[in-house]
């Protein structure tokens, strides 16, 4: 007769969450951040058909980093608790933080309970009608949810975007200046991103009812200009360093489907 | 509110009435004999095609039997960016439609990440007027007419349709609702397809006003409440609807033709 082996729990958790950890961070980050006029939200994402930003509901947007199937599957699963409340209530009454609960109530059921965790970061932010009133959510693969006042970072290296961003984000930007430092913060300083590796849609309060908006490539580029954190020299410089960047555009999941070898067993 | 959250083989998509139905939510459709319940009753609305696009139009009375039970009512309504829809038929149900039917054209665009094409959202209407069929039965007859917008053929185009959901493109107007004859034949004796705006959209409020002369269900223009028809058009631009000072003053001009002619 066979005996299980005994796990801790604690390992079990862990085990789970560096799992979870490894699979987004082999994705591409995305920021979010708050601008004068909503929220704007910055992702990098070479692929422009699969969205890592969508719309959720009139003032609420949704953003995920990590394994796309399963954000896609949260995003509509999100779609549809909106359309539903809204339907059953009035469209007043569909808000940002029962919806960030829902889903950290589904994410830490999932962590806990199911084989494998969700490999994915997810945001739920909400444009109020007053500035002050703009939240972000930033909810883990485990559950855990933040209640971020200025910005939100979801992605592999999130903590020195996180710095960068600290030190570039004033209160009241502009839509140009908030794509500009979101940009900058995820290129880092030893790369030039341009219009074309970036996914940016905004939560606008000047936007009418439905406040969700994708920013055209062609508006994208015309906020970045002339590369301006960079020397034209460096700029320059980008070139040779994108091409290896390209090859690799049919990586749209953005994570590389190499099997994961588990380190235990 | 539990989120919704669907195995693979079993997802209803990016059909929100389905959703309603996997939910529990859709309202049982009526059984039995058909009683005289009196529900409020909306009437006339014509949609015709111009040189732009398409207009719609419909007045803003509902009646239950020989009383007016509502003045101000809009029976056209905005379905998306590039459509509208005009109901005519039992004011609940109908209402419902619109309702049902403007979150269905926003919940697809959302899941999908793209609109549906004109065509596709004529057929979803096609779809709900025949899911409303049982409810026809009883009495509750709900007779829409949706136009739009067609992006890809850079056309206005117009749909009738009948009870049972039956589905009919028509190539210069349309009318619904119990003064739909007059208004018809006002245009009908009018309309070319290359009109400009400004000679269609009197057009439009003058068919309302000779079916508001005739039939006692449809409202005219109210000048004493400042109640108007809703007049709309939808064209490249999308759909913009046209103002009460403008409908006033057409109404102010077709009044004092009227009396000229006296």
């Amino acid at each position: 007769m066979s005996m299980p082996f005994y796990v801790a729990p604690e390992q079990v958790m862990k085990d789970r969450a560096d799992y979870a950890r490894k699979g987004i961070a082999r994705g591409r980050a995305m920021v979010a951040l708050r601008f004068s006029d909503g929220v704007a939200l910055v992702a990098e994402n070479a692929s422009n058909t699969l969205r890592k930003i969508s719309e959720i509901y009139d003032r609420i947007a949704f953003a995920g980093v990590g394994k796309y199937n399963e954000f896609d599957q949260l995003r509509v699963a999100g779609v549809r608790a909106a359309d539903l409340k809204g339907y059953q209530y009035s469209r007043d009454d569909v808000d940002a933080r029962s919806l960030a609960n829902s889903y950290a109530q589904m994410l830490g059921q999932i962590f806990t309970h199911e084989m494998k965790p969700m490999e994915v970061e997810i945001l739920v932010a909400e444009v109020a009608y007053e500035p002050a009133g703009d939240q972000l959510f930033h909810i883990l693969y485990d559950g855990t949810v933040m209640d971020e006042r200025r910005f939100s970072v979801l992605g592999g290296d999130a903590e020195s975007i996180s710095t960068r961003l600290n030190a570039s984000w004033v209160e009241d930007m502009e839509l140009g200046a908030a794509v500009r430092a979101g940009v900058a913060a995820l290129a880092g300083p030893d790369r030039v991103m341009v219009a074309d590796d970036l996914e940016v849609a905004v939560l606008s309060r000047s936007n009418g009812r439905r406040c969700f908006m994708r920013l055209a490539e062609a508006e994208v580029a015309g906020y970045l200009g002339v590369p301006t954190e960079q020397t034209p020299a460096a700029a320059e410089v980008s070139g040779p360093v994108d091409t290896p960047d390209t090859a690799e555009t049919a990586d749209t999941l953005d994570t590389q489907e190499t099997p994961d070898t588990p380190e235990t067993s | 509110m539990a989120m919704p959250f669907f195995v693979p083989g079993d997802d209803p998509g990016a059909n929100f009435p389905e959703l309603l139905r996997r939910i529990g939510l859709q309202a049982a459709a009526p059984t039995g004999p058909s009683p005289d319940v009196g529900v409020p009753h909306a009437t006339t609305c014509i949609a015709l095609r111009f040189a732009d696009g398409v207009i719609m139009a419909g007045d803003r009375r509902a009646t239950s039997g020989n009383l007016i039970s509502h003045r101000s009512m809009e029976k056209v309504v905005q379905a998306d960016r590039y459509s509208g829809v005009a109901i005519a038929g039992a004011a609940g149900p109908a209402m419902e439609m619109i309702k049902l039917f403007q979150l269905q054209l926003e919940h697809y665009e959302k899941v999908e990440g793209s609109s549906l094409t004109l065509e596709g959202k004529a057929n979803q209407l096609s779809m709900m007027v025949r899911g409303n069929l049982p409810a026809a039965m009883q009495g509750m007859v709900v007779v829409p007419i949706f136009g739009g917008y067609d992006l890809r053929r850079s056309t206005g185009r117009l749909w009738a349709y009948d009870v049972t959901g039956g589905r009919y493109e028509e190539q210069d107007y349309v009318a619904t609702g119990s003064g739909s004859l007059h208004a018809g034949t006002v245009v009908k004796i009018a309309h070319h397809p290359q009109m400009a705006r400004d000679e269609a959209l009197t057009l439009a409020c003058r068919a309302l006003w000779e079916a508001a002369d005739a039939d006692s269900a449809t409202g005219g223009p109210d000048a004493l409440r400042g109640i108007y028809p809703v007049v709309a058009t939808i064209t490249a631009d999308g759909w913009e609807r046209v103002g009460d000072e403008d409908l006033g003053a057409r109404y102010v001009d077709i009044a004092a033709e009227m009396r000229s002619r006296a």
